[in-house]
């Protein structure tokens, strides 16, 4: 069980979920289709209602569109995570999990393995939004899209890793959609994805506080900067960290011998 | 060390209710043993505990001289399983599903193509390489997941209940096989509630409500009962 060995078993979990992503060509329309409402229709609405100062990282006053763009990179990544995790759920369902489980090498690594896949589709999904959005004009400086590359990487761990740790709890399909209800929505809405938190804070200060202790929020700051070449370190530890802890629940999660994993069949 | 599969003492609790009670059997290189049991005796349990989905406080596995609770990477490794449930990938091809489980499995690259191969050829399927898992029959899914399983070279296989929802021709096909495969000096554990899947010369094992009530050389434990009515009255009765 060398590298080599380590590697192959990536390459392999990587390339099957690309197949399975290209095979559902609706998927990736709806995860494209999705973003592009919020911009396009939501935000042009939105616009005249909300007015927006000048906040770090951007030096002059930008559009509501642009504003919004950081925060539905993540909503792609937040979507993706559990349209995975939902994946999941149906392997174990179908049976296909139980082959995962039984390769011969460390649980820890098959799940690592499944998160960096689903997080590589991910990831494709935002830069083809990103290439949408600047087809209409909204645009970012040309080494922002290199530089947010780690960002959504981060970004789709972390929202991977809460994935998985949904789908050690989450025993059959049907109980899924209410934690999509409980999970994405407070998720999105309770983040500076379409509202900046000062704004927040105007009509509520403890909103703006949960706001702050949402670690998708800091998905969203961390990648806002670094479209614009900023590195936000406060935005950046709390996702490595979140990432860490979601990772270890989702590890033990999957433990044979302790984890929620554990009931009849 | 034993070079089959040996379980001692197994016991599991699913909270307070007992899915397995002191469990213990052995299946030596070269035996196709069959585990009958009704449902609700405690197999899949048992599968589960044979495969590490779950892992039970107490008792011993070994598969093939690895202890699978101190060595189960090595344990798992020389384990080939049949599940009962489906697990191929229906949007992947043959090819597709087989490289998947190789890479899994850690094989070298430059074999995989090799022994696919291979193994297909030995269950009838290599014509069906290219073909996707969806457009497949149930007989031809389970002979791609025999294949499989077989793939990395397991000492021991494990089959649940492989036959279930397959007609009468299929049936007699994968059970003539993995005899053979017995007979070749693999450790063969074959769960099944059908009856007329097991042969005179089989080892039998019954599991009734968590424990092992018979072991023995099928021929011998039914005597001249034919082994349906035997099995009915073993576990029917209270024991």
């Amino acid at each position: 069980m060398n590298m080599i060995g380590y590697w192959g078993v990536t390459r392999a979990i990587v390339i099957r979920e690309f197949l399975r992503f290209v095979h559902q060509r609706e998927r990736f329309v709806a995860a494209l289709v999705r973003p592009l409402v919020w911009l396009f229709i939501f935000a042009a609405g939105f616009r005249a209602a909300l007015g927006l100062s000048i906040i770090p990282p951007y030096d002059t006053y930008i559009t509501y569109e642009t504003y919004i763009v950081p925060g539905l990179c993540a909503m792609v990544l937040l979507f993706n995570s559990m349209q995975s995790s939902l994946s999941l759920v149906y392997d174990r369902e179908m049976g296909s999990m139980r082959l995962l489980l039984t390769s011969p090498y460390p649980r820890w690594w098959l799940l690592f393995c499944r998160l960096f896949g689903s997080t590589t589709i991910s990831v494709l999904q935002v830069y083809a939004f990103l290439g949408i959005a600047a087809l209409f004009g909204i645009t970012m400086p040309p080494w922002g899209y290199v530089a947010v590359l780690l960002g959504l990487i981060l970004g789709g761990l972390m929202l991977g890793a809460l994935g998985l740790v949904l789908s050690s709890f989450i025993s059959q399909l049907e109980n899924f959609a209410g934690v999509m209800n409980f999970v994405i929505f407070p998720m999105f809405f309770l983040s500076s994805a379409l509202y900046p938190l000062w704004k927040m804070a105007e009509s509520s200060p403890l909103l703006r506080d949960i706001c702050t202790f949402n670690p998708f929020t800091h998905v969203v700051e961390l990648i806002r900067f670094l479209l614009y070449l900023q590195l936000n370190l406060h935005a950046l530890a709390w996702v490595i960290v979140s990432t860490f802890v979601l990772s270890l629940i989702a590890v033990w999660g999957y433990d044979p011998a302790r984890g929620l994993i554990k009931r009849k069949g | 060390m034993t070079t089959g599969l040996s379980v001692q003492r197994l016991s599991f609790n699913y909270g307070a209710k007992q899915a397995l009670q002191d469990v213990s059997f052995s299946v030596a290189p070269g035996q196709f043993c069959a585990l009958l049991g009704p449902n609700g005796a405690g197999k899949s349990t048992l599968i589960s505990l044979l495969t590490r989905l779950l892992v039970a406080p107490a008792g011993d596995i070994e598969i093939a001289g690895h202890n699978l609770r101190n060595a189960p990477r090595s344990a798992m490794a020389e384990l080939g399983v049949v599940f009962q449930q489906s697990t191929l990938d229906l949007s992947l091809t043959v090819r597709q599903n087989l490289s998947y489980f190789a890479a899994l499995h850690g094989l070298p690259r430059g074999e995989v193509p090799g022994r696919i191969d291979t193994a297909l050829e030995q269950l009838g399927m290599r014509e069906r390489i290219d073909e996707k898992a969806r457009d497949l029959n149930g007989g031809h899914r389970r002979r791609t997941e025999l294949a499989r399983a077989l793939l990395h070279d397991p000492k021991v296989l494990l089959l649940d209940e492989p036959t279930v929802g397959l007609d009468a021709a299929a049936r007699q096909s994968i059970t003539d096989h993995v005899h053979d495969l017995a007979n070749q000096g693999l450790s063969v554990l074959w769960t099944t509630h059908l009856t007329d899947e097991v042969r005179d010369t089989d080892a039998l094992l019954v599991l009734h409500q968590g424990q092992i009530i018979d072991a023995g050389q099928a021929g011998a434990l039914r005597g001249d009962t034919p082994l349906p009515d035997w099995f009915l009255v073993r576990t029917v009765a209270p024991t």
